[in-house]
């Protein structure tokens, strides 16, 4: 990961607090008794099903709106009390992108470097840097209007991060874009994130996996997991599968054998074929069993035509939490 | 105030750089000039009396079409969680939104004074008059333009906005023609209230500060109503 490990450890200092917030409009919690703390440095990914409260939580973050109830610290800053100092520390980007369609881009750069108060003398600079890493010197005197979605991400990513802000937020910065640019915007985001705190939310796994350290996952307004990628697959199963097909023996001596290794917590049969036995292997939580599988083979005398080790992957996580709150309801 | 001053060059950059100042402009100055020029020709009467009686109708209809864009469109588009999410306070944007907006008018307002300097040059002109006019139409259109602002912030429709701050000014400016129907005992009220009054001292060569406050509690009013208005999205919007 492109974070460098120091940054995130649990001795770096808090840079956003989060405590008991709730969010109501009218009689709907958005967000409803939630609290978090984010390290110095980490990228965070919220994760949920849309309408969970990730943006109404970016909205209180963001100072656009305030908490019904409980507190939200920046930096030690409470949002409420210094909203203005929060805002100058923070880059943001809406997840709908809005932009000034009537403007150009070096004009509405332009304008934000002069908003955010970078001083006169340092904004040709500013905006260059910033333009040369969100690769937009191809547009730069194109109008707004006209750009692609692509390009719009990258004048969005640009705009949230021009001033250098310590915490970046991004509310679903790839919704919208097609796989090359959603590998783009991952890079960017990795790029541009290695020296702050992000946070984004999304509801595609492969992105959380793809770019952040740490994932909270949101569901109906609540936080249900908090976790590395890892911790999480660690701790919301039995964490891997291994399938084997195995030549020169039989399903049932197969099994036995396997199911003896130290380790394997079960042993299914997926079927046979051509006198070949095709096993998968459940195994406890960070047992390795690759080169006991082997060793085993080698012993008995078997040969061994495929090994795959399969890590259970988050998306199963994830539909496991959120169907099994719905069941409760 | 550098949030202030990037918000009001932008927007002053969006008229002068759209059509949208210059289309105003021009059609305020081709009515403002029908009416000066046939005061001038058909009754042969060398005076800004013309453009000035006239000037307030037509402002009825420009000051919503200058304002009716400002905050209306940042909803429309979702660039308001953007901007209000930016290190300035909410009435940072409302005040330099609403100053673009005024520079516009005072633009417009110069262009006419052609019609004071013809006039110079064909006899004596009565430079008080013209001054506390002009002053009078400044007062005039600064109020007009802040009930736009404060239309345009309470909703995400352009012609909404327009068509509500159109019939604020038309009301406020009928309030004066209405007076001679209204019963008595109602009378000292709407003649406050009327911009027609405060207008009209003005435009006889006197500076009444009581005619100078009118105008600028409506401005203060419409713009602290600007601000709530954008408060309202704390509630969910």
């Amino acid at each position: 990961m492109a974070t460098p490990a120091p940054a995130s450890t649990p001795s770096a200092p808090p840079a956003i607090e989060v405590e008991g917030l709730t969010k109501r409009y009218g009689d709907v919690r958005a967000v409803d008794d939630v609290s978090f703390t984010i390290r110095k440095g980490e990228v965070v990914g919220l994760l949920g099903p849309n309408g969970a409260g990730k943006t109404t939580t970016m909205k209180v973050l963001t100072c656009y709106m305030p908490p019904t109830s409980g507190t939200v610290r920046l930096d030690g800053l409470d949002v409420v009390d210094a909203p203005l100092e929060v805002r100058r520390r923070i880059g943001y980007l809406p997840e709908s992108v809005p932009l000034y369609d009537e403007m150009g881009v070096d004009e509405y750069l332009r304008f934000i470097a002069r908003v955010r108060g970078i001083p006169p003398a340092r904004r040709r600079e500013a905006i260059g840097d910033i333009v040369r890493r969100c690769g937009l010197k191809e547009v730069l005197w194109r109008g707004v209007g006209e750009l692609s979605k692509g390009y719009r991400q990258r004048l969005g990513l640009a705009q949230a991060v021009i001033h250098d802000p310590d915490v970046v937020i991004l509310d679903e910065p790839t919704t919208g874009l097609d796989p090359n640019q959603i590998v783009e915007i991952r890079r960017l985001i990795r790029e541009l994130g290695s020296a702050k705190t992000v946070i984004l939310s999304t509801h595609i796994l492969q992105e959380v996996e793809a770019v952040c350290d740490r994932v909270l996952i949101i569901h109906q307004g609540r936080i249900i997991a908090d976790g590395t990628p890892d911790q999480l697959h660690r701790e919301f199963r039995g964490a891997q599968e291994l399938d084997l097909v195995v030549r020169g023996t039989d399903a049932d001596a197969a099994r036995g054998a396997l199911g003896g290794l130290a380790g394997v917590e079960a042993v299914s049969l997926a079927g046979t074929e051509n006198g070949a036995v095709a096993l998968s292997l459940s195994c406890g939580r960070e047992a390795d069993l690759r080169e006991a599988v082997f060793r085993l083979c080698v012993e008995r005398g078997w040969v061994l035509l495929e090994m795959q080790r399969k890590v259970v992957s988050l998306e199963a996580i994830f539909r496991q939490l959120t169907a099994g709150e719905e069941a409760e309801k | 105030m550098t949030g202030l001053a990037a918000v009001y060059r932008r927007e002053v950059a969006g008229y002068f750089g759209q059509p949208v100042a210059y289309i105003v402009i021009t059609a305020y100055l081709l009515m403002c000039g029908w009416f000066f020029t046939s005061g001038l020709f058909l009754i042969g009467q060398a005076d800004v009396r013309g453009y000035l009686d006239v000037a307030p109708t037509i402002l009825v209809f420009f000051a919503p079409a200058l304002t009716m864009r400002l905050l209306a469109e940042e909803w429309r588009n979702g660039t308001m969680e953007l901007l209000l999410t930016l290190p300035v306070r909410d009435a940072e944007v409302v005040v330099g939104k609403y100053l673009a907006a005024f520079t516009v008018l005072v633009v417009a307002q110069v262009l006419t004074l052609a019609y004071p300097i013809t006039v110079g040059l064909l006899g004596p002109v009565d430079i008080g008059q013209v001054v506390t006019g002009y002053f009078g139409l400044l007062l005039l259109g600064a109020a007009f333009l802040a009930v736009g602002v404060l239309a345009s912030a309470l909703t995400s429709s352009q012609v909404v906005a327009f068509i509500v701050s159109f019939f604020v000014c038309f009301g406020l400016f009928l309030l004066g023609k209405s007076l001679p129907f209204l019963p008595t005992p109602l009378l000292p009220l709407f003649d406050y209230l009327a911009v027609d009054t405060h207008f009209a001292n003005l435009t006889k060569g006197v500076i009444d500060s009581r005619d100078v406050l009118y105008f600028l509690t409506i401005v203060l009013i419409c713009l602290a109503g600007t601000v709530h208005a954008l408060q309202g999205r704390k509630w969910g919007r």
